[in-house]
């Protein structure tokens, strides 16, 4: 290992990386994960390296703290953590600085915290293995953490398991475990992707609040450019493993220089208080009325008393008129996905009415829908999962079709025109879906669904799954299929940025209630319910937008 | 939870229900009969044997037979051996704790052995020892119980003259030494087998388990590999394999007949076998019943255990 000369003075770098190389096991995509990375975090400042999937992001943290696998190799460069290096450096001398020196939080905090042991045990098992305190005294500085993080009755919490704690409380625990031992860096790997904008605003604040009174040196990964113009001092630009500029976050963010950042920026969702200008339609025709629509989701049994009734849906009613498309927006929980599964018949509602081309469908059996299936059409959030790994492309989107009486070859001939029409090459048609990228797959979704010729399109997360500039292109997409087709559709999301790009008029939903509907002008610029205001002020990087 | 209990409760009874009866009926189903037994007797006449078969109650229709026998189960009175006329539950008695003795024996052996070749096997993935624990472990499910049993008596008794060749004790000398002293070439046999299991079995949880994001965390912490596995890996590891204990009892209680039979040891895979070669059905379906029994409350024994370990459970 070739271990260059450290040029770097610790000074005022609480971390520094030089020339680092991290080699990608053969027969990858590429053959370095990060190549000749550079920068320093200073001291007491938040550095955010942003990427897309991919970019080497998190091969970078995890070479830090040492926690790459064996697979991956650093090939070349240096690490400078306060004063001590890291490439190179015995794995005994490295756990001695893990937790102690250099602390992380994860992206996905349930999974992050061991389900059979409670939060005291977690949080006072870092300072045990560091050899700090005693039992006693490590149990009173949990106490103490737990408070500062801003989780509500600590000695509750202490005894805590992990799955009985929100999302936000669970990064709450996260952070005060990292935070255990005073380090001097904290490493971040997305430590907001996982959570609902509201928490994520909230957990934001508690980072950076931490960090100014701790004066900590934080590194923040992250692929959102909200939540960059939120937190950085400076921030560091990769793609494909190399850094393609870094900067203070106002440099970055207001006069990007590289072509990569300009590109990334401009696909961030911005959000847009103005309504969607359409060609008024000739027929202006209701496809879809909803009028209180119920579903309420029961468990457990009624006979020993342990029933748990969740209200999914609770009264909703909207309409949705030819070629316009219905946002609706809410957190996890709040009944969206639920509302979508309700429209298609894959739930049976409780009460209330769904009047698709002025036919209650409710009403209908099975059988009596089945015909009516094909002019609903549905898009999944994962490309991934919602694809038959065994089948072409062409059997997918034939397969539907044929079953409902379209001859083979007309089937082929159209799937082969929807595939172009969705940008893919008509060659498509023959492979299978392991051969595409997440983008290229969720048109193939597409297609698929257009191949009925719908008359309503659901999309329930239908790009939440993808990086930023994929998903402007699949906005896009749906956009411009909108404007031929005259296809209505229903769009559920959390993010409210994607909404504000895409609808014509936005339902925000709240524990199972339609809490305000309106266009995106009402919605973004003159919320009418609170809930609503909260929402749109937790959006991240809009203040700054302003300022 | 007490609906979850109840629910398996329920289902418990069912299931019981269902091997009585498909028992009573197989076993009647049998040519010959207890009377053919008594038949063997050349002073037995034909009247003897209609006295006999009134007696016994062997005359009346088969559903009749059933349902006598199932309503005297239920009150506790499991019926007299046709052999010595001795209660069966004491029957079973006699030779309950020499087969309880073996399968708790080899259980607590290939738990242990296996939950070690498993771990290191999956924490030391695609090495020398992973992959002599993955052909072990072939070998073990792919040869007989019985071959192993025999081999073992041959090398270990015979040749070697270490070990006892069969029984459970050395008649006039009852020490624990002694009992030990004969267990240790059957549990040895009958544990093999569930080892490879086990160990089969661990390795894909302990694998699972390697891969968590908090397992990531853990080391994050900067704890050291060995309390990484100690406190976070095998805890959790071991929760899905409380449930393949429950499921495994059964075939530990099945090679342990056969165990029994090559180790000549007093248990109740030796009373199985005898009492179906003299046709004496009350002592066979009380065994039917009493190893039915037997699985059905471990397989809920372990679903308890692990509501009662793991917090998600316990708690919701």
């Amino acid at each position: 290992m070739a271990v260059m000369t450290d040029a770097v003075t610790a000074g005022d770098a609480a971390l520094s990386v030089r020339a680092l190389t991290v080699d990608l096991p053969k027969g990858m995509e590429r053959v370095h994960a990060v190549e000749n990375v550079s920068f320093d975090l200073k001291r007491g400042q938040i550095l955010c390296i942003i990427g897309e999937s991919g970019s080497g992001k998190s091969v970078t943290a995890n070479t830090i703290m040492g926690l790459l696998p064996k697979i991956i190799q650093v090939s070349s460069g240096a690490i400078n953590l306060d004063g001590t290096t890291i490439v190179g450096a015995p794995a005994k001398k490295l756990r001695q600085l893990r937790g102690r020196v250099v602390s992380m939080i994860f992206q996905d905090p349930l999974s992050a915290l061991n389900p059979l042991m409670t939060v005291g045990e977690q949080v006072t098992e870092v300072m045990a293995a560091h050899g700090v305190g005693n039992k006693a005294s490590r149990r009173e500085r949990a106490l103490e953490l737990l408070t500062e993080v801003g989780l509500p009755d600590p000695e509750l919490m202490y005894h805590q398991y992990p799955f009985r704690l929100s999302g936000g409380q669970r990064q709450r625990v996260m952070i005060a475990m990292a935070l255990a031992l005073e380090p001097t860096v904290l490493i971040a790997d997305e430590p907001t992707t996982a959570l609902d904008v509201t928490t994520q605003a909230q957990i934001l604040k508690l980072i950076r609040d931490i960090q100014r009174r701790k004066d900590m040196s934080v590194m923040f990964i992250t692929h959102d450019f909200g939540v960059v113009a939120e937190i950085a001092d400076s921030v560091v630009v990769m793609e494909k493993g190399r850094i393609v500029e870094q900067g203070t976050a106002d440099q970055v963010l207001k006069s990007p220089s590289h072509p990569y950042t300009q590109r990334l920026i401009a696909a961030v969702p911005r959000l847009t208080g103005e309504d969607r200008k359409l060609k008024a339609q000739a027929n202006d025709e209701t496809v879809l009325t909803v009028n209180g629509l119920c579903k309420t989701y029961r468990s457990g049994s009624a006979l020993f008393g342990s029933q748990r009734v969740v209200p999914a849906v609770q009264d909703a009613s909207f309409t949705l008129a030819a070629g316009r498309t219905l946002g609706i927006v809410g957190e996890s929980g709040s009944g969206k996905s639920s509302l979508g599964r309700l429209l298609i018949k894959l739930q049976d509602s409780d009460s209330g009415q769904i009047l698709f081309e002025g036919r209650d469908i409710l009403k209908l059996s099975e059988s009596e829908f089945r015909p009516l299936r094909p002019r609903i059409q549905m898009i999944f959030q994962d490309p991934f999962a919602s694809l038959n790994p065994r089948s072409t492309i062409g059997q997918i989107l034939t397969v539907g079709p044929v079953a409902h009486g379209m001859p083979y070859a007309q089937a082929r001939e159209e799937a082969r025109a929807l595939l172009s029409h969705v940008g893919l090459d008509a060659g498509a048609f023959g492979r299978y879906p392991h051969e595409f990228s997440g983008g290229q797959r969720q048109r193939i979704g597409i297609a698929r669904a257009l191949m009925f010729k719908p008359k309503l399109l659901i999309a329930d997360e239908a790009v939440s799954a993808l990086d930023v500039s994929i998903q402007a292109q699949i906005l896009k997409l749906l956009d411009q299929i909108q404007r031929e087709t005259g296809v209505s559709m229903v769009f559920i999301t959390h993010d409210l940025r994607v909404a504000s790009q895409i609808c014509d008029e936005i339902a925000v939903m709240q524990k199972g209630r339609v809490v305000e509907r309106g266009p995106p002008s009402q919605i973004f610029l003159k919320p009418q319910s609170d809930y609503t205001r909260e929402l749109v002020a937790a959006i991240p990087g809009e203040r700054r937008r302003e300022s | 939870m007490r609906s979850f209990l109840f629910n398996r409760f329920a289902q418990s009874l069912v299931l019981l229900l269902i091997v009585s009866v498909i028992g009573f009926v197989v076993l009647n189903l049998i040519p010959g009969g207890p009377l053919a037994q008594f038949g063997l007797d050349a002073s037995m006449t034909q009247d003897d044997l209609n006295r006999l078969a009134e007696q016994l109650g062997l005359n009346r229709p088969l559903w009749m037979q059933y349902l006598d026998w199932a309503w005297r189960l239920l009150r506790g009175d499991w019926g007299h051996s046709f052999r010595d006329g001795a209660p069966v539950l004491e029957v079973i008695g006699r030779h309950l704790m020499a087969t309880l003795l073996l399968m708790g024996s080899s259980t607590v052996i290939a738990i242990a052995i296996g939950t070690w070749i498993g771990v290191r096997g999956a924490v030391k993935r695609y090495s020398v020892f992973d992959y002599m624990a993955t052909v072990g472990a072939m070998v073990a499910l792919s040869i007989p119980t019985f071959w192993f049993g025999l081999i073992g008596i041959y090398v270990f008794s015979l040749r070697l003259g270490w070990l006892p060749a069969g029984n459970m004790y050395t008649i006039g000398d009852e020490s624990v030494l002694n009992y030990l002293h004969h267990l240790i070439l059957p549990s040895i046999v009958l544990a093999l087998v569930h080892v490879a299991i086990w160990s089969r079995y661990m390795r894909t949880a302990t694998l699972d388990v390697i891969n968590q994001e908090f397992i990531k965390t853990a080391r994050a912490k900067g704890l050291s590999e060995r309390r990484i596995l100690m406190k976070h890996v095998i805890g959790n590891a071991l929760l899905p394999m409380i449930t393949l204990l429950g499921m495994q009892l059964p075939s530990v209680l099945t090679g342990a007949l056969v165990t029994e039979t090559v180790f000549t040891w007093p248990g109740m895979g030796r009373l199985f076998l005898d009492s179906l070669g003299y046709s004496d059905y009350p002592v066979v379906m009380g065994l039917l019943m009493f190893s039915a029994i037997l699985v059905v409350v471990s397989n809920l024994a372990a679903d308890i255990v692990v509501a009662i370990i793991d917090p998600r459970i316990r708690l919701s």
